[in-house]
């Protein structure tokens, strides 16, 4: 295998083999690809982008053309062993509904997410004065689809007022994992969580 | 009043077959066969109890089968479709009505896949319906044929299949009612339909729906020469299937492709007022709907309605209990634009999926052309098509 991408890396070695994974904006669906060829998942998808949901049909995924905001209400209580929302969170209209739809739905939820507060962002802000644009939030302010700017921080805070217990917790400076200070250091971070 | 170029039956063309016969593109000279069972005794039983046979189900094939017998699929006709889905009859200007899908390297690939497609129990196409001869009268049957249900459609069909040797499909599919009778396939044989690609269809008939037809079929029996049915080798009710023509024309367009298609111009006549069409869109629906008659039989149209009316997949239960334990693979496809089988009625099919557990891929494709899209819009039904049936190929194998 050549170059994995880190987050990927991290969820695939999350997600416990032959389990059932519900993946929340799959986009081209290389990530539900890696689990079902690696781990023997029972993979299933949800992408509102055409494009993306042609290519993962294209790779054989099951996948429906669906907006997370709504898309989960028919799955039953813990009808997924995990639910993945990987660098999705922050485009959802509303996080809160998908965030408790996506752990009643799952027993584990992994999620990532693109850390704002990362210290070349800040860089921008501060001595630039320009909205950031990095690898992990590659987008110019007019074309962005993230609707929310949340940092490292921010996310652990928004699940300690929520009782939402962060089970273990993975930091990336692009390839390479960090350790300390992460909500300098890091641009992207990952998340198991449960009830 | 403006003057436009090309007549109506060029427009629609247009849209609906390539205007080529280089049958390296497709499947060539075809033929329908006829396969004939179900003699008394031994009649079919339909839905509604009665008993009825004997039964002739006209029927294509394209593509061979493979020794294994596991690249069959059957696909699955519209209200007035027939066998003819792909390839040319001898001497035919125009291919069968779905050659844009099926044939060698197209989404149907007949290069890897055997076809069959067969004209429905109750059509007017080569199949038993009302307007084929009573045996026991030696008069056609009109209305002395049975109510006949999507059901019983699939289930004479079933007997075909066993008669082709085919145990298993690889994949049952279809569009519009094509499609209800691809969800029935799947709820009547499940262990017989190894994948399943439902297309611009529904679970249930909406009562939108069943007023539309309800028009179709007031139309007819309007018509003086209808007769009860009892019209046979007679003055026929023409202008009756005519407007239900027409209103069927209406619910397959959407309003821009009627646009783009009609927009407001006139038709090119001089003729003084008198309620003659001097729009385009009315002189393409009389049109459409003058011809029909020509192909179709008014009681066929009676009776496959009242048969799309009637289905009804979740049977009074929810839908996900009909599909619950259910191993065959789900692509469903629909069109933004299309308002007869809108989208939200594929939606509740996946939603079914999801909730009895059923692995199912949920698609839906932007495409002006209403309802029609199905016939139309090639390039990524036939990427969602091709790629589905590689999988569906793989899990057929591993099975």
């Amino acid at each position: 295998m050549i170059s994995i991408r880190p987050d990927y890396k991290a969820i695939l070695e999350l997600v416990t083999p032959g389990s059932s994974v519900l993946d929340l904006g799959c986009g081209n669906g290389d990530l539900l690809t890696l689990l079902v060829s690696e781990k023997k998942v029972r993979g299933q998808g949800i992408e509102i982008d055409d494009k993306a949901l042609f290519e993962c049909v294209a790779k054989g995924l099951n996948v429906f053309h669906d907006d997370i905001d709504t898309g989960l209400a028919e799955y039953g209580d813990k009808s997924f062993d995990f639910v993945i929302i990987n660098q999705t969170f922050q485009q959802v209209k509303r996080p809160d509904v998908v965030m408790r739809e996506a752990m009643r739905v799952g027993r584990k939820v992994i999620i990532g997410i693109p850390n704002f507060a990362h210290i070349k962002a800040r860089f921008q802000m501060f001595s630039g004065g320009r909205a950031p644009v990095t690898q992990a939030l590659p987008f110019e302010w007019h074309d962005t689809p993230n609707l929310h700017f949340l940092s490292i921080l921010d996310f652990i805070e928004y699940c300690s007022k929520r009782t939402i217990r962060i089970e273990d917790s993975y930091f990336f400076w692009k390839s390479r994992r960090v350790w300390i200070f992460p909500n300098l250091f890091a641009d992207t971070g990952i998340f198991v969580i449960a009830e | 009043m403006k003057k436009t170029d090309n007549s109506n039956r060029e427009r629609h063309q247009k849209h609906y077959s390539p205007s080529t016969n280089d049958y390296s593109l497709n499947h060539g000279i075809v033929e329908t066969k006829y396969y004939t069972y179900a003699h008394p005794p031994d009649e079919l039983e339909l839905e509604s109890g009665e008993k009825f046979g004997p039964v002739t189900l006209a029927y294509e094939t394209y593509g061979t089968l493979n020794e294994s017998r596991s690249n069959a699929v059957l696909i699955l006709h519209a209200l007035t479709g027939d066998a003819h889905a792909a390839g040319f009859h001898e001497g035919d200007r125009d291919p069968g009505w779905w050659d844009n899908m099926i044939g060698p390297g197209k989404a149907f690939d007949t290069n890897k896949y055997f076809i069959i497609c067969s004209n429905v129990l109750g059509g007017c196409k080569g199949s038993t319906g009302p307007s084929s001869t009573d045996p026991k009268t030696g008069k056609p049957y009109g209305l002395n044929f049975p109510v006949i249900t999507i059901k019983d459609m699939v289930n004479a069909q079933r007997y075909l299949t066993d008669y082709l040797g085919i145990g298993k499909f690889l994949s049952v599919a279809g569009g519009s009612m094509g499609g209800m009778q691809a969800l029935q396939w799947v709820v009547s044989y499940p262990d017989r339909v190894g994948s399943v690609i439902p297309i611009a269809t529904t679970a249930n008939h909406s009562p939108q729906q069943i007023a539309f037809n309800e028009v179709g079929r007031q139309a007819i029996m309007a018509d003086p020469n209808w007769n009860d049915g009892d019209y046979y080798g007679k003055e026929l009710p023409a202008k009756g299937l005519g407007v239900a023509r027409m209103v069927g024309h209406i619910t397959y367009m959407s309003d821009v492709s009627m646009s783009e298609k009609f927009g407001r111009r006139f038709k090119d006549i001089k003729k003084p007022f008198k309620f003659s069409p001097e729009f385009e869109v009315e002189g393409y629906l009389q049109y459409r709907g003058d011809n029909f008659i020509k192909r179709f039989d008014p009681n066929s149209y009676l009776y496959i309605t009242k048969a799309i009316d009637y289905f009804d997949l979740s049977n009074g239960r929810g839908l996900y209990e009909s599909l619950k334990g259910i191993k065959t693979r789900f692509l469903i496809i629909a069109f933004k634009s299309d308002w007869l089988y809108p989208a939200y009625q594929s939606q509740e099919i996946a939603r079914a999926c999801k909730l009895a557990g059923v692995e199912a891929i949920y698609c839906e494709l932007s495409s002006t052309y209403g309802h029609d899209a199905f016939l139309v819009e090639v390039e990524e039904q036939s990427h969602l098509i091709k790629h589905f049936l590689e999988r569906a190929t793989r899990d057929f194998n591993q099975a």
